[in-house]
């Protein structure tokens, strides 16, 4: 299993215990997880996600077996094609993008661009939906959640794009996939970390409306806690005990053969 | 899933019924019990919030509303008495009908008393609920906002600051704030409430912040904190195990898990957890 949804480094907005490479390497011994794809968290709020990428990628290479490199890349920032060459000889699965931090619409001409070049070269664009409850973030954190206009309108953007959302609850899951043609909602792939189980059963009824394979295992490690998913799926109903998450590898070749996976 | 022969308290749980104005109700009801089993639930400690909205709104329910959830909460134990108990949900802007309320319910079963966001929770209008509370040795799961900032919409928010100020007045009574992971900055609670030792914080609700339970641990003590699931109970499972990890002992750890829950609630209020208890460990709750 890989958890396509793990970040290292400072979050600017509260203390975040132990957040280096190799105490993720040991939380994915504990938890029995082979992989993860790991962001640089400082890198959402850099103005220049540059830095960010490389002290990411200084601190992934002597664990590059267990942590692969997801580097932030700003489509609004020059010469973000080398950075996205950057990342493919780095060998990243996906690269991320954070419009609201960044200031971008819904529309944004850039992102599009950004995410139909980064499918071309078999990388999924990871969208974060949020990093933290809208009730607890401090007063200057105040770039608002991803909209599911964004999540819809990146979907449409190309037949190589894999988007890979993080973080997004029921309501918007449902709002994005239902918005979209059956070509366009494979391209699109969720994280379970913050969908909520029982006694809602929300990962249940997804499960059933729109189908397992939409979804990836992920946990917003270090902001949250690593059991959630798995907790999540260990209390799915008896009929959905055999449910199969999508392979995130199979994401980056779908992309990369603008394939209709899934 | 094999869930532990520790006995295992929710002390934060909800049910709904026909009047709550939603047509899944029953399949939200099984659920809880369906997970409840799967995760070695002993006990749901539960409350009904009036009509959850359909017919006032869920933190100002109407007194008829409170009476018709109450009812279906005493409904419910008499039907499931080897697994749910009972708080009785209280409005305290109706003092003669939650004082009446509370005689009414712990007559049959009901064992702690829950108060929404009514009523600020420094509010003297409180006084009574809490002078009952005392006196009988009922706790109060009181509704919070981890560190309010300013007023929300279809609340009167209390944090923890708030809920101290009653504590303080009232020592002998003793305290859940809710839901730790319920929404707002937990990190202020905890110096909000450290020097009231009558107030258990729940670790209940959606939020699972790594950190979140070291930091309680390190601030209150495993002896102030009782394990709940509030609406979502993955949350609930997640937090049990991360428990297990981050190197407490295992007495802590039933002190969260159960023993502090029955030392707060009534006497013999759980005798299933108490009597498995003495089978594996062979010791009382502490």
């Amino acid at each position: 299993m890989i958890d396509v949804n793990t970040l290292i480094g400072p979050y600017p907005f509260r203390h975040v215990p132990h957040s280096d490479a190799d105490v993720l390497v040991r939380v994915l011994d504990r938890e029995g997880i082979s992989q993860a794809w790991v962001g640089h968290l400082p890198s959402a709020f850099y103005r220049d996600p540059t830095p960010g990428n490389t002290a990411l990628y200084t601190a992934l290479a002597p664990l590059a077996a267990r942590l692969r490199p997801v580097p932030a890349i700003r489509p609004d920032w020059p010469q973000w094609e080398r950075a996205l060459r950057d990342a493919t000889s780095a060998g990243a699965p996906a690269i991320r993008a954070y419009p609201p931090q960044w200031g971008l619409g819904p529309h944004d001409a850039g992102l599009r661009e950004l995410a139909i070049a980064a499918g071309e070269l078999g990388m999924a664009t990871l969208l974060t939906v949020r990093f933290e409850d809208l009730r607890q973030r401090h007063s200057m954190d105040s770039a608002g959640d991803l909209s599911a206009a964004a999540i819809r309108a990146l979907a449409r953007a190309g037949e190589s794009v894999r988007l890979v959302v993080t973080a997004a609850g029921r309501e918007m899951i449902e709002e994005v996939h239902w918005g979209l043609t059956v070509e366009e909602q494979r391209r699109v792939f969720w994280d379970i970390s913050w969908i909520w189980g029982p006694p809602e059963d929300h990962l249940a009824k997804l499960f059933r409306s729109i189908g397992a394979e939409r979804f990836v295992f992920g946990t917003q490690w270090p902001l949250r806690l690593t059991q959630t998913p798995r907790a999540n799926l260990d209390l799915l109903p008896d009929d959905l005990h055999g449910a199969r998450l999508a392979e995130a590898e199979q994401i980056c070749s779908a992309a990369r053969d603008g394939a209709g996976f899934g | 899933m094999t869930p532990s022969p520790e006995p295992l308290i929710d002390a934060h749980a909800h049910f709904y019924h026909a009047g709550a104005g939603r047509t899944d109700w029953a399949d939200v009801n099984a659920a809880r019990f369906r997970a409840g089993d799967q995760m070695g639930i002993t006990y749901h400690v539960a409350s009904v919030l009036g009509s959850y909205g359909f017919t006032s709104p869920t933190y100002f329910p109407s007194p008829e509303d409170v009476t018709t959830g109450n009812d279906v909460m005493l409904d419910l134990c008499a039907r499931e008495p080897d697994r749910v108990r009972m708080f009785v949900t209280v409005n305290p802007n109706y003092p003669v009908h939650a004082l009446t309320e509370i005689d009414r319910c712990v007559a049959r079963g009901a064992i702690g008393i829950k108060l929404l966001a009514s009523r600020r929770a420094d509010d003297p209008l409180l006084d009574p609920i809490a002078d009952v509370a005392a006196a009988r040795g009922l706790p109060v799961l009181h509704h919070i906002w981890q560190h309010r900032r300013r007023e929300w919409p279809s609340q009167e928010i209390s944090d923890g600051a708030d809920l101290a100020r009653l504590a303080e007045r009232f020592p002998k009574a003793n305290f859940i704030l809710a839901h730790l992971g319920g929404g707002g900055d937990y990190m202020h609670t905890f110096p909000a409430v450290v020097d009231c030792p009558n107030i258990y914080p729940d670790l209940s609700g959606s939020g699972v912040d790594r950190g979140m339970l070291d930091a309680a641990i390190e601030a209150l003590g495993a002896e102030r904190l009782l394990w709940g699931c509030d609406l979502t109970m993955c949350t609930g499972l997640a937090k049990l195990r991360a428990l297990d990890v981050i190197g407490l002992s295992a007495r802590d750890i039933a002190n969260i898990r159960w023993r502090n829950a029955a030392r707060i609630f009534p006497p013999n209020s759980f005798p299933r957890a108490t009597r498995d208890t003495r089978s594996v460990t062979g010791s009382e709750p502490a």
